[in-house]
C-alpha cells in the first residue's frame, strides 16, 4: 500500500501546519512517531507549552537533545492529558541530553522497558516549591537496563527527583536533587554505582529500598560512595500513602530491606534525625503479603565516610525522630541500624554468616546506635525505657568489596 | 529560521522509510469499507460489524466497531483471549456523539473513526479525525483535541474536551509483553448477542461461523461469557470484574505497561492481592489520595481505586488517557461491588 506521493501529501500538511501554527507539540509528538534509527530529534531553545504526554516508543538509537537545561525547556504546566510529561517505551539506546521537562502533572520523564537509555543534563523540575501536589518522580526509568544518569537535576519531586525501579546495571553520577521527598532512590535494581552526587534538602537524601507485590525484587550489589549528602532536612510532603511518606525528615541516607549495599567515603553532614539508617521494612508496619518478599538487609557495609552535624532537633514529626529526641536530645547518633538481620543466615551457633553481616568501619565521626527492635519494640511504650545498644563492637568488620557497575 | 530547519527536516523524514505510514491511507474513505455517504456508517458486505460485551468508557462516547477480513481468510480460535487474525485484517471503531442522546439515531457528530491493521510487521493503529462537513476522515498521527457538547439523557447538556489519541497513544494501551495486539474482538467478549433495534438480536460468533469467518472454535457452550456491565442478570462481582477488565486490565495485567504496578484487573486474574485487596500503592503518588490500600473490602470510600475513578485530574485519575470525565455509572457499580465484598 506504499503511496510515495500520499507521503508528499503528509510532508505537505505537516510543514504548512508548522509554517502557520507554529504547532511545537503536535510536531514533535510527529517526529518521535516517525523518527527513524540513528535519528536526532532536536528541541530548539525557548520555553514550549505542551498540553499532552510526549511519548517514544519503538524506537532504536535515538537522541532528543535540547540546547541546553536552561534554555530548552518543555513545559507541562497546563498539561491536560496524560500524567507523565516524556514517555520512553520499549525502546532502545535511548539519549535524552540538555533540556528540562518543568510541571508536569505527574512523572517528568519516564522510561520504561528499555534497554541503554542515557540521560545527560536533563532537568526535571516543579517550580512552586515542595508540594503534595507536585509529580511523584522526576527522572524516572523502571524496568530497563543500562541506565546511565549524569549530570542531572531534579527539583521539587513528591517522592523521589531520581528514581530508577525495577532495573539493572544502573550508574547515577554528577546529579543534584534537592526539595524532593528523596532525592536519589534506587528501589527493587541490581548492581547500581550511585557516585558524586549532591543531594542536599530533600526529606531523605539517597535512598536504597527493595519494596513488596513488585514484579521485579531482590535489589542488590549497589554502591553509593563519594556523595554529598547533606541538610537534607525537608519535611515530609510526600502525599499521604506512599512508602516514601514513612522517611522521617532529616534523614542521609537510608537502606530498607536490601541486600548487598556498600555505602563508602560519602560527606553525610547535618541530615537532622539520622546520617545513615539501616532498616527492615517492618520498620513500615504495614502487613506483608507478598510470599516471595524478603523484608531483611543483609550484607551491609558502611565504611570511610565522613560524618558531620551540627547539634540540632531531629524531627518531632516521626516516631523515631521523637524517640531520638528523648534519648540523645540534640546530639543523635550517625549511624542507625534495627539490628534485624535475616534469619536464613543465622547459623545453628545463633551467629550471622560472615559474609551476611552489617558492617561498620572507619566512619569519621559516627556514632552508632542499635535499635534492636526486635527486643525493644515488643510494645509501644518499651523504648522509651530501653537503654539502648551504642556498642558497635560487634558490627566492626569488614566484608568483600562489591564490584563497579559496568553499562553494557 | 527555526521553521525553515524543521520543515526541511520533516521532508527528510517523511521521504525515507517510516514503516507506520506505509500500511495506511490518507483518507478514510479511500479504504472503501461503507456504502452511501461515509457518515451513515453502513458497511460494505465484507465489513462485519460486531459489539462487545462490556465496553472502555471513553466519556460518554458512542462506538461503531467493525472487522474486515482479508478475502477468503479466517481468524482462528486460540483461547478465550486471543483470535488468530491474518495479515490483512482490520478492526474498524468509530466514535460518535449524538446531539441528543435520548434520540441516538440522529444527528451525530463523528468525532473518529480508529484502524487497527494487522500488517507483517505486527499490528498499528492509525486515527482518522472527521472533518466538520462529515464527509470523511483524514489521517492525523499526532492525534487531537476537541471540544464536544450534547445533551444527556436527563436532558442536560453536557461537555468534555475530547481526545484523539496519537499513535504511541494507540499502543500506550493496546501493548502486552511489547506487543500491539487488539483489545476488544476476544473470543470471551464477542460470545453475547449483537443488539440493535433495527433488526432481531443474534449471537455473533455464531453469525460469524455461519458467515465463514472463524475456524477451529469449539462449542460456544465451552467458551467464557465476560458479562454485560449493565446487565443484572450477571452478578455483581462478574459485572465490577468485568469493567475493570475492560476499563483497566489491558494495563494492569502480568505482561501489560502497568505491570511495574503489581496491580492486575484482568478479568482472569484470581489473586485477591493483586486485585488490590489491602495491597499497598507503588508508585502512584498523589494518586493514592491519602489512602492506604487499593481496595478496602466493604468500604470503597477507603480505596484507592475508587479515588482514582472518581478522579478527572490528570495527575490523580485512572485510566490516565481516554476520559476526562468521572463515568458515574461506572463508579457506582465499582462502589457497590467494593460495599459487597465481605471485610475479613
Amino acid at each position: 500500500m506504499i503511496q510515495h506521493n500520499f507521503k508528499l501529501i503528509l510532508t505537505f500538511i505537516f510543514s504548512i501546519n508548522i509554517l502557520l501554527f507554529s504547532n511545537f507539540e503536535k510536531d514533535f509528538q510527529t517526529q518521535l512517531i516517525l523518527v527513524e534509527t540513528g535519528g536526532i530529534i532536536k528541541i530548539p531553545s525557548g520555553e514550549f507549552e505542551i498540553k499532552g504526554t510526549l511519548s517514544i516508543e519503538g524506537k532504536n538509537n535515538i537522541t532528543i537533545e535540547g540546547n541546553d537545561m536552561n534554555n530548552s525547556i518543555l513545559s507541562f504546566i497546563n498539561q491536560e492529558d496524560g500524567a507523565e510529561g516524556l514517555r520512553v517505551i520499549n525502546c532502545k539506546n535511548i539519549t535524552l541530553k540538555n533540556f528540562t521537562a518543568q510541571n508536569t502533572k505527574g512523572d517528568g520523564i519516564k522510561a520504561q522497558d528499555t534497554d541503554i537509555i542515557y540521560f545527560y543534563n536533563v532537568k526535571t523540575e516543579w517550580t512552586n516549591g515542595p508540594k503534595p501536589t507536585n509529580g511523584s518522580y522526576g527522572i524516572y526509568p523502571v524496568q530497563c537496563s543500562n541506565i546511565l544518569i549524569d549530570g542531572c537535576i531534579a527539583i521539587g519531586a513528591s517522592d523521589a527527583g531520581i528514581y530508577v525501579g525495577q532495573s539493572k546495571n544502573i550508574i547515577v553520577k554528577n546529579c543534584e536533587a534537592f526539595h524532593n521527598v528523596a532525592g536519589i532512590e534506587i528501589e527493587n535494581s541490581t548492581n547500581a554505582d550511585v557516585f558524586d552526587n549532591y543531594a542536599h534538602d530533600n526529606t531523605g537524601g539517597i535512598l536504597v529500598f527493595d519494596l513488596p507485590d513488585l514484579e521485579v525484587k531482590d535489589g542488590h550489589n549497589i554502591r553509593v560512595y563519594n556523595n554529598l549528602v547533606k541538610d537534607n532536612n525537608l519535611f515530609n510532603f510526600a502525599p499521604p500513602g506512599n512508602i516514601v511518606g514513612t522517611v522521617p525528615a532529616g534523614t542521609g541516607i537510608m537502606v530498607l530491606a536490601t541486600s548487598g549495599v556498600e555505602i563508602f567515603e560519602n560527606d553525610i553532614i547535618d541530615n537532622k534525625t539520622v546520617g545513615t539508617a539501616v532498616v527492615s521494612y517492618f520498620i513500615t508496619e504495614d502487613p506483608i503479603l507478598d510470599s516471595l518478599y524478603n523484608p531483611y538487609t543483609s550484607s551491609i557495609y558502611i565504611h570511610d565516610n565522613k560524618f558531620e552535624r551540627k547539634p540540632q532537633i531531629p524531627t518531632l514529626k516521626h516516631e523515631i525522630g521523637q524517640l531520638m529526641f528523648l534519648k540523645f536530645w540534640k546530639d543523635v547518633p550517625e549511624i542507625v541500624y534495627d539490628g534485624n538481620p535475616d534469619p536464613q543466615y543465622i547459623d545453628s551457633k545463633g551467629k550471622i554468616i560472615n559474609e551476611n553481616r552489617f558492617c561498620i568501619e572507619n566512619n569519621n565521626n559516627a556514632e552508632f546506635l542499635n535499635l534492636d527492635i526486635n527486643n525493644n519494640f515488643t510494645n509501644w511504650y518499651t523504648p522509651f525505657f530501653t537503654s539502648f545498644s551504642q556498642d558497635e563492637s560487634s558490627f566492626t568488620c569488614r566484608l568483600p568489596r562489591i564490584s563497579p557497575t559496568i553499562l553494557k | 529560521m527555526y521553521e525553515v530547519i524543521k520543515y526541511i527536516w520533516i521532508i527528510f523524514i517523511s521521504l525515507g522509510i517510516s514503516g507506520i505510514l506505509d500500511y495506511a491511507q490518507p483518507k478514510l474513505s479511500d479504504y472503501h469499507f461503507f456504502n452511501g455517504p461515509l457518515k451513515n456508517q453502513i458497511p460494505n458486505l465484507n465489513v462485519i460489524p460486531y459489539q462487545i460485551s462490556t465496553p472502555l468508557f471513553t466519556d460518554y462516547a458512542h462506538k461503531l466497531r467493525f472487522l474486515v477480513l482479508p478475502e477468503g481468510q479466517k481468524m482462528s480460535y486460540i483461547n478465550p483471549e486471543n483470535f488468530d487474525f491474518p495479515i490483512g485484517t482490520i478492526l474498524i471503531k468509530t466514535f460518535y456523539y449524538p446531539i441528543d442522546f435520548r434520540e441516538p439515531k440522529n444527528n451525530w457528530q463523528i468525532i473518529e473513526t480508529r484502524l487497527l491493521i494487522n500488517t507483517n510487521e505486527g499490528w498499528f493503529g492509525y486515527p482518522y479525525i472527521w472533518n466538520a462537513e462529515q464527509t470523511d476522515a483524514f489521517l492525523e498521527i499526532a492525534g487531537d483535541r476537541q471540544i464536544v457538547s450534547w445533551i444527556d439523557l436527563d436532558g442536560k447538556p453536557q461537555k468534555a474536551n475530547y481526545l484523539v489519541p496519537n499513535v504511541n497513544m494507540c499502543k500506550g494501551c493496546h501493548v502486552s509483553e511489547n506487543q500491539f495486539l487488539p483489545i476488544g474482538p476476544k473470543p470471551r467478549l464477542l460470545n453475547c448477542n449483537f443488539k440493535t433495534t433495527e433488526i432481531k438480536p443474534y449471537h455473533q460468533l455464531e453469525k460469524m461461523i455461519q458467515m465463514g469467518l472463524i475456524e477451529n472454535l469449539p462449542e460456544i457452550e465451552s467458551i467464557p461469557i465476560t458479562a454485560n456491565w449493565e446487565d443484572s442478570h450477571f452478578s455483581l462481582e462478574n459485572r465490577a470484574r468485568a469493567y475493570l477488565d475492560i476499563n483497566c486490565g489491558h494495563c494492569h495485567n502480568s505482561n501489560g505497561p502497568a505491570m511495574t504496578s503489581g496491580l492486575y484487573l484482568n478479568y482472569s486474574e484470581n489473586d485477591l492481592h493483586k486485585i488490590g485487596y489491602y495491597k499497598t500503592p507503588v508508585a502512584s503518588g498523589r494518586g493514592s489520595g491519602n489512602l492506604k490500600y487499593n481496595i478496602v473490602p466493604g468500604n470503597p470510600d477507603e480505596s484507592i481505586i475508587i479515588y482514582r475513578m472518581e478522579s478527572s485530574d490528570s495527575g490523580i485519575m485512572m485510566p490516565e488517557l481516554g476520559r476526562k470525565l468521572v463515568h458515574k455509572e461506572g463508579v457506582k457499580l465499582i462502589r457497590d461491588w467494593i460495599n459487597s465484598i465481605e471485610s475479613n
